[in-house]
Order: C-alpha cells, then sequence, then structure tokens
C-alpha cells in the first residue's frame, strides 16, 4: 500500500520544474511576440516555477519603446485588461543577447563559466522543463531577431544532447509561428512532448488589433492558451489532453498539431501543472515516526 | 554557325532588315503607343496595396477633438497676416512656442535671374518659421515634417490653422518616436528650398539664408498641406516632384488607406475615382489621369512644396483639400484625424520607405503602373531609332549598285572605301554649330535681358521669353547659311553619315532622358517624325494639359499660358535645378537641328 502510495507519489518521475521562454521577434510590430512570452510566463510563475528556474528571453523591449503609448506595460488583451509585464519581469537574456547560440547554449549547458546562474538552465535528470518559442517561423525555421535562423534538425540535436547529458526527466516544447508543427518533425530523443500552433503550410494569425497601441496585441493560439491556463490552478488535475484540444481550428484559423509518439507516459496521465506549475506534492501524515528506531528496507516490489 | 557569325546569315539578316526597314519601324511606333496607351486600361494595371510591414494596416485610433479651435486659429493667422503684410513671423514663433515646440527662424534672399510675373521684383526676402515637437523618450535621430505655406491673400489660412491644431494635439501625446517639425514658409518654393538647404547644409543653387539654429534628425517623410477652407469635398494628393521624382508608392497607399478608413473622398490629379472601366468614357478617364501625370512630370518642376524634399530622398507628397460643389462635406477635425493617423502610422517606421515602387504611373488613386511595365514602351520606339541606324550603317557600308557586276565576296561590305565618302569632319560642322546655337539658347535670354529691355518696350520677363523664342527661330535659318560652309554638301552619302549620328545622339539621349524622367521621353519622341519641332511640341502640350485638366483655353490664352511656361522653366533652372530648360536647350534642341539641316540638304 505503501508503496502504491510512493508509487503514485513519484508518477511523473520529476521533482523540480524548468521553464525556458523565448521570444525571437524585435521591431515594434511584433509586439505580440512578447505579449505571447510574457503571458506564458505570467501563468508559469503563478502556478509555481519561480524566477531563478525560469530563463525569460526577450529580442526586444516594447514596455519601454518609445511608441508605447503605456510605457512600462505590455498588454494581452484590448481595452487593456492584463498587463503582463507587471512589476517583477525578471528577464534573464535582453534585446540582442537573444541569439541562436546563447539559445543553444543555454538547452546545452554549454555556457562559459562566467555566466551567471540566472542565465542558466541547471536542470538535472528529474527536471521538468517546459520550453516556449515564439517568433517568425516558416517551413523547417525558426527566425532570430531578423538576421538568423534556427532549424528544426539543429534543435533536434539540441534535445539529444539534453537526453545524452540527463539533462531533463520530460520536455514539454510548445511552439506559436507560422508552420510551427515542422519544427518538431525531427525529434528522435524520448520523452519529448511538442504542440505547435499551425501546421506546414499554414500561418499562425494573430488574434486582436488594439486601436490605442496600435499594434496587434496577442497571437490566437497562445491567446486562447492563456485563457486555457487562467482556469489552471496548483492543484488541477487537468490532464495533456485538454491542452491539445485548445484553440481548435474554428477559433485559430490554423490548425494545432502535437506530437507524443516519443512519451514514454501516456498524455491522459501528464497533469498540465506537470510542466506548467512547480507543484510540491506534500503528505500530512497524522502519526509520528520514530526516527531513532532502525529502518527496516522495504519489501522488493 | 552563330547566327550573326556566318556570313550569309548575316547578308540575309540584313538584307531582310533593309528590306523591311520601314513596316518594322511602323509596326513597332504603333506597338509603342498601343502600349502605353494601354497602361490605363483596368486589367493591365495593379492594385495598390502596402509593402511597408512597418506600417501595418490603418489599425490606429485618431482621436483629435479640435477641428474648430484649428480653424479659429487660421483666421488669426490670417488677420496677422493682413497686418504685417506679409508672414507674422512674431505672432507665428508666439503661438507655437504656447504650444510647447521649440520655435526657429530661417531668413532667406534671392536674386532671381529676372523677375517673373508673382513675384515682379529681383530680390526675394522671406523668413521660414519652423516648429520642433521633440519625441519625448527617444533619441533624436530621426524626425516628420508637416508643412504648410504662408501664401498671400486669403490662401491657406486653414492650412496653418490645422498645422497649430495639430502641434498642440500632438504635444500631448507620448507615443511619438521621431521629432515633428511644424514649418510655415514663405515664398513657397523659394523659402522650402532655403530650409532644405539650411537643414542639410548644402548650397546647391546659390541662396542666401541663415543657418538653421534647431535641427531634428535625419527626416523619414514630410506633408505639405494646402487648404483654404473650412471644410473640403475632398483631398487631392500631389506626387510629382522635381524633375519628375516621384516619393514611394506606399506614401500614396497610406494615405489612400486612411482616406478609406476614415471616409473622405480622395483623388489624384484632381479626377474623381470612376468605377467604369470597361466603359470607353472610363477607359479614357483613366487616360486622362495618367496622361496628366505624364506631362506633370514631364515638365520636371515640382507641383507642390514636397517636390524640393525628394532629391533629398526624403519621401514627401502635398496634399490639397478641394471645396467644390458636391454634398457631402468634410470638416476641419476629419480631415485633422486624417493626418493625425497617417503621421501615427509614420512614426511606426523603422527605416525610410523603401519597399514599394518608386517609379510608377497612377491611372488612378488605386491602380499604379511599375516601371516594369511601362519600360517596354519607350523600349519599342528606342528600337524604331536603332533600327534606323542600322539600316543607315549598312547603306553606308554597302558598295554602290554599280559596282554588284562583280561577284563581291561576303566581306565586300567591309572592305571597299567609298569613292566619293565624307569624312568624319564633314558632319562635324553641323554638329558644333547646332551644339553652339543650342548654347545661345542656354544663356543669352537671361544674360541679355537688360539689352533687349533698353531697345524693346517690354518687361524682363517677356525680354528673356521673346529672346529665347527669337533664337530658336533664328536656328531655323541655319540650314540655308550654313550650306556653304559644309565640305560634302549635296551629296547622297553626307546627309546619310548626318542622320546616322543624329538618330544615334537621339538614341542615346532618350535614353538617357528615360532614365531620369521617364515622362519627358514622351513628348521628345516627336522629333523621331522629324517634323515635331520642340517648340510646336511644348505648344501642343500646353493645349492639351489644359484640355486634360477641363479648363480649355482659346488661343490667346494659350499663347499667354506658352509665354510663361518658358519663363517659369528658366526659372526653376535657375532657382531650384530643375532639368528641363538646360536638356531642351543644349541637347534636344540642336538634335533636331540636325534633322533640321538633314532636311533642308538639298
Amino acid at each position: 500500500d505503501l508503496n502504491d502510495k510512493a508509487g503514485q507519489f513519484f508518477n511523473s518521475g520529476h521533482t523540480n520544474n524548468w521553464a525556458v521562454l523565448v521570444c525571437t521577434s524585435r521591431f515594434w510590430f511584433n509586439y505580440r511576440h512578447v505579449a505571447n512570452t510574457l503571458s506564458v510566463y505570467r501563468s508559469v510563475k503563478r502556478l509555481g516555477i519561480p524566477d531563478s528556474r525560469i530563463v525569460l528571453m526577450l529580442a526586444d523591449d516594447m514596455a519601454c519603446n518609445h511608441r508605447n503609448p503605456k510605457p512600462a506595460t505590455v498588454f494581452s488583451h484590448k481595452n487593456m485588461e492584463l498587463n503582463v509585464y507587471g512589476d517583477d519581469v525578471e528577464v534573464d537574456y535582453r534585446g540582442y543577447e537573444v541569439t541562436v547560440e546563447n539559445f543553444l547554449r543555454v538547452l546545452t549547458g554549454r555556457l562559459p563559466a562566467s555566466t551567471p546562474r540566472s542565465k542558466r538552465l541547471l536542470s538535472d535528470d528529474r527536471s521538468n522543463i517546459l520550453i516556449y518559442l515564439t517568433g517568425h517561423g516558416g517551413n523547417g525555421f525558426l527566425k532570430f531577431q531578423d538576421s538568423e535562423e534556427i532549424s528544426n534538425v539543429e534543435l533536434a540535436d539540441a534535445f539529444e544532447q539534453m537526453w545524452q547529458k540527463r539533462r531533463y526527466n520530460e520536455l514539454l516544447f510548445i511552439i506559436d509561428t507560422c508552420q510551427g508543427a515542422s519544427m518538431y518533425e525531427r525529434f528522435y530523443s524520448p520523452n519529448l512532448m511538442a504542440l505547435a500552433s499551425s501546421q506546414v503550410g499554414e500561418d499562425s494569425l494573430s488574434h486582436q488589433p488594439d486601436l490605442a497601441i496600435g499594434v496587434h496585441l496577442m497571437d490566437r493560439y497562445t491567446f486562447y492558451l492563456l485563457e486555457f491556463l487562467e482556469d489552471i490552478h496548483p492543484s488541477s488535475t487537468t490532464n495533456m489532453n485538454q491542452l491539445f484540444k485548445v484553440c481548435p481550428k474554428s477559433q485559430c484559423v490554423s490548425t494545432p498539431g502535437h506530437r507524443t509518439d516519443l512519451f514514454l507516459r501516456d498524455p491522459g496521465r501528464v497533469l498540465i501543472t506537470d510542466f506548467f506549475g512547480s507543484v510540491r506534492k506534500v503528505e500530512i501524515t497524522m502519526e509520528t515516526i520514530n526516527l531513532s528506531s532502525p529502518m527496516e528496507p522495504l519489501p522488493e516490489r | 554557325m552563330g547566327l550573326l557569325s556566318d556570313p550569309n546569315r548575316r547578308r540575309a539578316l540584313i538584307g531582310m532588315l533593309t528590306r523591311l526597314n520601314a513596316p518594322i519601324c511602323m509596326i513597332c511606333y504603333m506597338a509603342g503607343v498601343a502600349w502605353f496607351m494601354g497602361l490605363a486600361f483596368e486589367p493591365f494595371t495593379l492594385r495598390t496595396y502596402m509593402s511597408e510591414n512597418a506600417m501595418g494596416s490603418t489599425m490606429v485610433e485618431e482621436r483629435f477633438p479640435a477641428g474648430e479651435r484649428a480653424l479659429a486659429t487660421g483666421r488669426e493667422f490670417a488677420a496677422h497676416k493682413k497686418k504685417t503684410g506679409g508672414m507674422p513671423v512674431d505672432w507665428l514663433v508666439r503661438t507655437m512656442q504656447a504650444r510647447g515646440l521649440e520655435v526657429y527662424t530661417q531668413r532667406f534672399s534671392r536674386k532671381l535671374p529676372f523677375p517673373d510675373e508673382d513675384k515682379e521684383r529681383y530680390m526675394v526676402k522671406g523668413t521660414n518659421v519652423y516648429g520642433i515637437l521633440r519625441a519625448p523618450r527617444a533619441p533624436r535621430t530621426e524626425a516628420l515634417v508637416l508643412s504648410a505655406p504662408c501664401s498671400p491673400g486669403n490662401e491657406n489660412n486653414q492650412a496653418v490653422g490645422i498645422l497649430l491644431g495639430l502641434a498642440q494635439y500632438f504635444r500631448s501625446q507620448i507615443y511619438w518616436a521621431k521629432d515633428i517639425i511644424f514649418l510655415v514658409n514663405e515664398h513657397d518654393l523659394i523659402g522650402m528650398q532655403a530650409w532644405l538647404e539650411g537643414y542639410h547644409h548644402t548650397n546647391t543653387t546659390g541662396m542666401d539664408w541663415s543657418p538653421l539654429q534647431g535641427r531634428g534628425g535625419s527626416i523619414q517623410a514630410a506633408l505639405s498641406l494646402e487648404l483654404s477652407s473650412d471644410v473640403v469635398t475632398s483631398l487631392d494628393l500631389v506626387l510629382e516632384g522635381l524633375n519628375g521624382q516621384l516619393p514611394n508608392l506606399d506614401l500614396a497607399n497610406l494615405f489612400y488607406a486612411f482616406c478609406q478608413k476614415i471616409g473622405v473622398l480622395c483623388t489624384t490629379q484632381g479626377k474623381l475615382p470612376r468605377n467604369d472601366w470597361d466603359t470607353t468614357s472610363g477607359y479614357s478617364h483613366a487616360v486622362q489621369t495618367m496622361m496628366l501625370m505624364v506631362l506633370k512630370q514631364a515638365s520636371s518642376r515640382p507641383w507642390g512644396d514636397h517636390g524640393l524634399f525628394l532629391r533629398y530622398h526624403i519621401e514627401a507628397a502635398s496634399i490639397k483639400g478641394v471645396n467644390s460643389f458636391r454634398p457631402y462635406k468634410t470638416d476641419a477635425t476629419t480631415v485633422g484625424r486624417l493626418l493625425e493617423g497617417m503621421y501615427r502610422k509614420l512614426n511606426n517606421l523603422l527605416e525610410r520607405l523603401h519597399q514599394s515602387y518608386f517609379f510608377y504611373l497612377m491611372p488612378s488613386l488605386t491602380r499604379f503602373v511599375s516601371i516594369g511595365y511601362y519600360m517596354p514602351a519607350f523600349g519599342l520606339l528606342a528600337l524604331i531609332l536603332l533600327l534606323r541606324a542600322l539600316d543607315l550603317w549598312v547603306q553606308l557600308s554597302s558598295p554602290p549598285t554599280r559596282t554588284t557586276e562583280d561577284a563581291c565576296p561576303p566581306l565586300c561590305p567591309l572592305s571597299a572605301p567609298q569613292p566619293a565618302s565624307p569624312g568624319v569632319l564633314s558632319i562635324l560642322t553641323p554638329l558644333v554649330i547646332s551644339h553652339l546655337t543650342g548654347v545661345a539658347l542656354y544663356t543669352l535670354p537671361v544674360l541679355s535681358q537688360e539689352l533687349a529691355v533698353e531697345h524693346f518696350p517690354v518687361s524682363e520677363t517677356e525680354a528673356v521669353v521673346l529672346t529665347a523664342i527669337a533664337i530658336y527661330t533664328a536656328g531655323l535659318a541655319l540650314p540655308h547659311n550654313t550650306h556653304r560652309l559644309l565640305a560634302g554638301e549635296g551629296t547622297e552619302q553626307g546627309w546619310k553619315v548626318l542622320k546616322l549620328v543624329a538618330v544615334l545622339y537621339l538614341a542615346v539621349l532618350l535614353g538617357c532622358t528615360a532614365l531620369i524622367n521617364f515622362s519627358l521621353v514622351f513628348p521628345e519622341r516627336g522629333l523621331l517624325v522629324g517634323v515635331n519641332d520642340p517648340g510646336l511640341t511644348l505648344l501642343f502640350a500646353v493645349f492639351f494639359f489644359q484640355e486634360l485638366q477641363e479648363t480649355p483655353v482659346t488661343l490667346q490664352e494659350g499663347w499667354m499660358l506658352y509665354l510663361s511656361v518658358i519663363s517659369q522653366g528658366i526659372l526653376d533652372h535657375a532657382l531650384y535645378g530643375s532639368l528641363l530648360y538646360p536638356l531642351a536647350a543644349l541637347l534636344v534642341y540642336p538634335c533636331w537641328l540636325l534633322f533640321w539641316n538633314i532636311l533642308f540638304w538639298k
């Protein structure tokens, strides 16, 4: 019985959660990509992952852009209901530091010794990692900063490096770009689950413009993702199958896709909070445990 | 063997060329004209679209509230203008400062080569007043310009009023990433030229101006506003600038997008838009609009205060308010909102406008023809010249018909020198004389105006124009006099060599002109036929232009207009560096004189 309970306790096999959230585009008219990333950041923080476990990479500063009529804010919804910038954002890689090289170094851990802790992904073999990418993409690539690209092959190889160095337990990859499904086509490492906002050949569309600010505020997929996540709280038992249903074609215009064949567990048994939150399992014992008496080994399972 | 290296094939090709020269030329000519006329036919044109990603759509909320207050400011401006009898500099400086701008003035003066009808004096002096709205958070690296001219009388008061109203509104917004410069220029283009030269530290036209004390960054775009009534029925967009330069098409697209969003009627060339492109009248309407654009470009003068910005690679356009007899009127607040929307979008720009076309023709505000589509028309016309030249070359190189009895080897055409062929030097004389006449036409009218005024009872302007016409007509008499000077006079070969040189000269001239200012090519092609001389072409163009604008003129008015066009051309060249007058006098006129020479060779 204790075995079952212990088994349940260690069901997912992870003990800590990390998140790597990347916005790859700059310029004022790509406001929505920064808003996307900050929305996911907000949800992930709210569900318990602390800043020390989040690597946030924003390629441009929208909140302090000269054209922002509401300085120091980034809104995700028109009528300015939700300021996702908040007042406790910690951006780890900012502006021109968001490059393909830095992103891959963060993932694989091959950073120079002088890199501060906040810029490192210090995950281990019991970490569940959420990786969220957004920006402008195409068939098989994602554009960084209007000057370089990362290809799906590079990404798959980086994940394989992570697997071989045992830098993750399970990894959830979400991408919101045009033709996003092409980015997870080449994955071959175990325990990877991927979601994308559109299939190859489709464009991901933006959600709504805000006339006062003068730009599109969010992309559709992330908008509905955020809506979905707002209903999740740390003790939710919503599982991944519901996440796959977020933003059907009627709302998104593009067809979101997902990939679970590399994942060892059944997605229906994977909780949303396994990746988006940092849930500490707490068991309250009603009986005292005598620690001075000798420990007896548990019978073999 | 290749087509051109095989002597037999080459002879056959050459033979075909010489035999069919006239028909091919005729076909090319008709095809060129048909192609050009076809450009205005709607299925052959493209719909305009916004190319610049940073500007995006018209996704912005315009909230300018103070149209009436702007009009009141305009009336105040008018009153002060009347009181000072010119530009009310002090009042403008005070008003702009009250709105929170950094205000500076610039004095300028220019000695005109001869007084024209507007100014009626040699020395033009004036002051420009401009206020800079500094971007609240951005570095001062880029700027946008909004200008309104200070015109004498009751013109453009409302434009200055709206400019000041917008300045006040813009000052209270925090989202400007570029400095905005509000400029009120005196004496229209002369003041604008002085301001631009002062801003960019260049002095290309010999004007005298005081240096600018305050500057924004590099100017990304500029709009010039002309509004003379409290309400408008439509807004007209003027694109043509100095030397036929046009702003980037995205500026026109932006204007049209906002016109559609706000619901203001917008026109180009003053012609209302029509939907019936498949009817004859609809098509002719499009052709008229396009021809107006071509003629305006060909005149090489700036058709609005914006025209001088283009030379500094600043995209600029003029917006003119038109108040005609239509039921639906647009008030000043709406015009202010349109400008606010345009400036908010221009504010979003990260680079200069470069994504859309720089060379285009517009049969209407929603349709355009790019350079790739209209150049073939010119190509076909240039082909005619080259075919003619080829024909003459072949005739000159082939042996005269009396020696064909000898079985000349295929290399014959190049070997036997002609018995009575005049050397190159003989055609040098007509060339030199034609060009000297051209130089005389270019320099003498302005230089000799005092002499003319002493001896004849005319004003300086008339003296200049009439001297020009006199030299022009004197040139017509040349062939009779220079005959005696020529060595190879009267020979068959002589005029052929001259014609060959003249045709090639014309081809090169047309080619170069097409690259600079495409619209100048079409009046020049009248020379092809050899009978349309530049003077008559200009006269015809004047009448045609007036017809197109739906204000036809009588013969006498047309003649006066013709004279004023010539004087304006000379003045434009002296003041702004317009290329039409030197091109016409130094290159087109001598070329035509060569053809005239050939006509009277015998």
